[in-house]
């Protein structure tokens, strides 16, 4: 098979062929090269290529193929992305931000490491919103990526480079970080499966943090199989973060094929509410009814607090971001405006470093906290938060896990919503799932006038398994997740 | 929920944003905007509700008192924007 | 609380009697292996600039704070000491201010449930003891140092930056407004300086800036519950710049408000060169900390198990171990205060006692040649060639009659530094004392017949006379007479 012929596959065929012989690390990695290198210019889904990086990772891997032969690790030569959030060793991380630009970090991400040990080729940074912020992508310092589905629409945000790099059949796996849907929309938004595991369950360690009670670290991959090949891969108790669950990941594909016979799946009614488009309501609901005839057990049931969320979140969100990003001052590292005077230079380089979004925030979350509005807004939002939660708590006394819409909307024009507010709205369906710290993983499940539509699995806290296994169960009896985008390699 | 320029200037300066007062003219409509939609959390019931800050539940999480190697100094400065070889370096405090 | 004493500072226009009052916040780094969040070394003070530095005490992105369980140990034992409550709760918050030397933008500290809180520290001032309420103690973390170009701030053109310092475990110790003189203010420092020293969380270096004071002062007129108006004072780096900077404070106050000028609420810092607090212009323009939970640190839950647990490590303190060595070892009470100062001084003198040299003969010899020499050589007896066995040893030979005092003295200051054996080096040099008795009684009955005038003078009541006696044969031994048999010889002749 040519090299190019790799483009597409999921990691579970190119680990397959990699240990029959069929390809090479090096080989897949001259497919992946050759793809990015056709498509790219127009999807504008990776900030730094990796090549040298990614050669001798695959030199290496070819070896330990080898040698280790089956007892291989599963990703041992598998091309990847990593979104530019997250921190490698010598390798220019911006966060897709001009206030980063040259920061070469003198240390590697414990995810990414965690890759690299097991023999992943990362060929490079994929593009983000600045500083994870965004719901479309188009807030990166360094350009828009475009829909592998409709170059003319966004990927979703703010893990979209990552997302395109995979529904564009560059790599079959990225990495992405999900504060408040940064996995689970754009994965939605390109027809890719998207999973932000538990809160804790990944290590941040290197993670560029915007709002440190709710990042986390995922995986985008073309099935459910490979995604939980990253997590079991990334995942587990790291004790650089604090934060980090002591709990083992355990083996999760062990669980993927056990049907959704008899589990009991809660619908939350919130989830369908105006904002939703009609079609993405039917292929949620035909995914729904999939799901009922593989025999899961389908209930009504109601988050009352859901709409509260989003206003949770961005105070909760632009609070933590507004201390998180204090450390841009240009003193140690980063873009400095030389000025006269400190003073002058902390607040032109800032200025000059962030976007209008990052500013925004900032501003938003500097003034919930300030004196006079830390109880009105931070206080009552935390609060709010316990309530949500809790809901989540007591929903899932009663169902197993739920399924939902991930996005209200299927990918829209570049440059449409320009509004801050509706914007904002893209996430109301994921952000829940993060005040709560919950699994969630996004599957196809169908395309809307041509463009893909995903289903929300979202199961309780440590049952990140449960989340994977009804997504894979619904996986096994269609095929959207194997449609994939019609970019052509001739513009 | 209404915002005065000069709200927006002390939270600017808090943030040590540099903003342009055309840049701060529009923050003051949009931040407003936000903060009323982010009335709806007056909707919620919080009357004697904890507050959560973190979801882990996780408690006493520590490392022992072991020291482990520093970066080394050239490594700790080669991504100083000004530095002299062994420190960084910073304008004028005061103006 | 203590005695409200009203304080005439130095003679002014007596226009009103004012109270002094003061509160002292020490920040205190901790002596911990490694640093607060970070397992940089914690040890800066001699290391290359920003050679004790990695991800997280830079402030790099990604990186995350990991807290030193030790740290919050020393933090709990600390408070113990000082009497406070520990909750069960505790937590960090981050503190938002830009400033170059901290990095994040932020100081990890403790807002609204810190580590512990209502504590106490008693001193004697002038012979009354003194209460001063501790309000709480938290643990924080410390920030890199600066250096301004012309060593000034104010006209440097730029100034360097070393993050050595940043991130080691800083505690920080507020103290109730209960002073109310400069003295007061001084001795209480001091008292928890010695306090922190002794129980091994703080090594007491003021000048390295390890121990820090800013106070609070305000005037208000002798009756009035309520607070003036409070300034804070910066920049004192030592007990003698905290006695004048606050003298000079209270002064400075009263001469504004007899004047019937009004106080602002200000930072002052203490110019040592002007013997004066000058007005410091504000580091933020706009000082809000906004202040909220560290999301990257799970919060505390102390537990009564762990307070036990530190509780049981603490050291016997001070005023306790002084009332034990009165009551056990029969020591004067002045003596066992001295001896007690420090840990290292009372451990030493309890080796000496537990090795069965006698209480008083160790006391005195601990609190004067060994402390004379101590404070000549800069070494402490343990760190000593000598030793506290060496002493042992060497009262040993004293208090069984092997060698003289004065034989003592010379050894001890010659193997003080050097060390070596004392045994060893009696028997060698033929140091050893002379109690042969009939060598001894030889000579004294020589003493008695070369001293007539002598013999008639003791027995005519003249007491001093008999030290001539005694003298007469210690000289013709060359000291190493034992006295005590000289002297019971000589009482039987002549007494008899």
């Amino acid at each position: 098979m040519s090299a190019a012929g790799w483009s597409g596959r999921t990691a579970v065929e190119c680990a397959a062929a990699l240990r029959s012989g069929e390809v090479t690390a090096t080989g897949l990695l001259a497919s992946a090269r050759g793809r990015r290198d056709a498509v790219d210019g127009r999807l504008g889904a990776f900030l730094a290529r990796t090549d040298d990086l990614a050669e001798r990772a695959a030199a290496a891997a070819d070896e330990r193929l080898a040698r280790e032969g089956m007892a291989a690790p599963p990703l041992c030569g598998i091309p990847m992305a990593v979104k530019d959030v997250m921190c490698i060793e010598g390798v220019e991380t911006t966060a897709g931000s001009r206030i980063l630009s040259g920061f070469r970090p003198p240390y590697t991400a414990t995810a990414v490491g965690r890759l690299l040990d097991a023999g992943a080729v990362v060929i490079g940074k994929t593009n983000c919103d600045e500083f994870a912020m965004g719901s479309s992508n188009e807030n990166s310092a360094f350009g828009p990526v475009g829909n592998p589905w409709d170059l003319e629409r966004v990927p979703g945000g703010s893990s979209g480079g990552s997302a395109a790099a995979v529904g564009a059949q560059i790599v079959p796996l990225a990495l992405g970080s999900d504060t408040g849907g940064s996995i689970r929309q754009p994965a939605s938004l390109c027809g890719v499966v998207g999973f932000k595991p538990t809160y804790g369950r990944v290590s941040r360690h290197g993670l560029i943090a915007f709002a440190s009670s709710l990042d986390q670290i995922g995986p985008f991959a073309h099935c459910v199989e490979d995604a939980a090949l990253v997590y079991e891969c990334i995942g587990g108790h790291d004790p650089l973060d604090s934060t980090s669950a002591p709990d083992a990941v355990g083996d999760v594909r062990a669980e993927l094929g056990r049907g959704v016979a008899g589990l009991r799946l809660g619908v939350p009614r919130e989830y369908f509410a105006a904002g939703l488009d009609d079609g993405v309501r039917r292929c949620v609901e035909v995914a729904i009814e999939t799901l009922r005839g593989q025999g899961a057990l389908i209930e009504e049931v109601s988050l009352p607090s859901t709409a509260a969320a989003l206003s949770a979140y961005y105070i909760v969100a632009p609070a933590e971001c507004s201390s998180n990003l204090a450390r841009y001052d240009g003193v140690r590292y980063g873009r400095r405006v030389a000025s006269p005077s400190l003073q002058q230079s902390y607040l032109r380089t800032r200025d000059e470093g962030f976007g209008a979004e990052v500013k925004r925030r900032v501003m938003l979350g500097t003034y919930a906290l300030s004196s006079g509005y830390y109880d009105a807004y931070y206080r009552k939002a935390q609060k709010v938060r316990t309530v949500i939660a809790r809901e989540f708590a007591e929903v899932f006394t009663r169902v197993d896990a739920l399924v939902a819409p991930t996005s209200p909307t299927a990918a829209f024009p570049i440059g449409e919503r320009s509004d801050p507010l509706s914007m904002y709205l893209c996430d109301a369906l994921t952000i829940p799932v993060n005040l709560a710290g919950l699994p969630g993983v996004s599957v196809p499940c169908g395309l809307v006038d041509g463009l893909p539509a995903g289903l929300q699995v979202i199961a309780p806290r440590m049952a990140d398994a449960l989340a994977l296994r009804v997504a894979a169960s619904y996986e096994a009896v269609t095929d959207w997740h194997s449609r994939r985008a019609p970019l052509g390699v001739a513009a | 929920m209404q915002l005065s320029p000069e709200d927006v200037a002390h939270v600017a300066l808090l943030a040590r944003l540099g903003l342009s007062e055309a840049e701060q003219e529009r923050l003051r409509a949009e931040l407003e905007a936000i903060l009323d939609h982010i009335k709806a959390l007056d909707a919620v019931g919080i009357e004697g509700v904890g507050e959560t800050a973190q979801v882990t539940g996780l408690v006493n999480v520590w490392r022992a008192d072991e020291p482990r190697p520093s970066l080394d100094a050239a490594a700790a400065l080669g991504n100083a924007p000004e530095a002299d070889g062994a420190h960084f370096v910073v304008g004028a405090i005061q103006e | 609380m203590s005695e409200a004493t009203t304080v005439s500072v130095a003679a002014g226009p007596a226009a009103g009697d004012y109270e002094v009052v003061i509160g002292l916040e020490v920040h205190a780094q901790l002596r911990t292996r490694s640093k607060m969040f970070c397992s940089c070394s914690a040890d800066y003070v001699d290391a290359a600039p920003n050679a004790r530095t990695c991800p997280v005490c830079l402030g790099l992105p990604g990186s995350l704070p990991v807290a030193n369980r030790e740290a919050i140990l020393m933090t709990l034992r600390t408070a113990l000491a000082l009497e406070c409550d520990i909750p069960a709760h505790s937590k960090f918050d981050r503190k938002n201010y830009f400033y170059p030397d901290l990095p994040k933008g932020y100081q990890i500290s403790q807002y609204d449930e810190p580590l512990s809180r209502h504590g106490r520290l008693r001193f004697p001032v002038d012979g009354r003891e003194v209460t001063c309420g501790i309000t709480r103690v938290h643990l924080e973390e410390d920030t890199g140092t600066m250096h301004h170009e012309g060593d000034v701030l104010q006209s440097a053109a730029r100034s360097v930056v070393d993050f050595n310092r940043s991130g080691v475990p800083l505690m920080e110790i507020v103290g109730e407004p209960d002073l109310r003189s400069p003295t007061e203010a001084r001795e209480y420092l001091q008292r928890l300086r010695r306090l922190l020293m002794y129980i091994g969380v703080n090594d007491g270096n003021l000048e390295q800036g390890s121990f820090r004071c800013d106070a609070n002062v305000s005037l208000r007129p002798v009756g009035s519950r309520d607070l003036g108006v409070k300034v804070e004072i910066k920049n004192m780096n030592s007990f003698r710049a905290v006695h004048r900077a606050l003298e000079y404070e209270i002064e400075r106050q009263r001469s504004v408000l007899d004047s019937g000028g009004a106080l602002e609420q200000e930072t002052r810092g203490w110019v040592e060169a002007r013997g004066a607090t000058l007005a410091q212009r504000s580091k933020e323009q706009a000082h809000d900390y906004r202040y909220f939970p560290e999301p990257d640190l799970p919060p505390l839950e102390l537990s009564k198990e762990l307070v036990e647990e530190v509780r049981d490590a603490l050291p016997e303190l001070p005023e306790a171990r002084a009332a034990r060595f009165v009551e056990q070892y029969g020591i004067s009470l002045y003596d066992a205060a001295v001896l007690t100062d420090t840990r290292e001084e009372a451990d030493c003198y309890e080796r000496l006692a537990a090795a069965g040299v006698p209480a008083k003969l160790a006391a005195n010899w601990q609190m004067g040649d060994v402390a004379r020499l101590a404070r000549e050589t800069r070494v402490p007896l343990w760190e000593s060639g000598l030793g506290v066995d060496g002493v042992r040893v060497l009262l040993g030979l004293l208090d069984s009659g092997t060698i003289a005092a004065t034989t003592a003295k010379e050894l001890l200051e010659e193997l003080y530094l050097r060390g070596g054996d004392p045994q060893a080096l009696v028997a060698e040099r033929g140091l050893g004392q002379v109690s042969d008795e009939a060598l001894l009684a030889r000579l004294v009955d020589e003493a008695i017949a070369a001293n007539p005038r002598a013999v008639a003078d003791y027995r005519g009541g003249k007491q001093q006379a008999f030290g001539a006696l005694v003298g007469h044969v210690k000289q013709a031994t060359a000291g190493k007479a034992d006295a005590r048999r000289v002297t019971e010889l000589l009482r039987e002749r002549l007494d008899g």
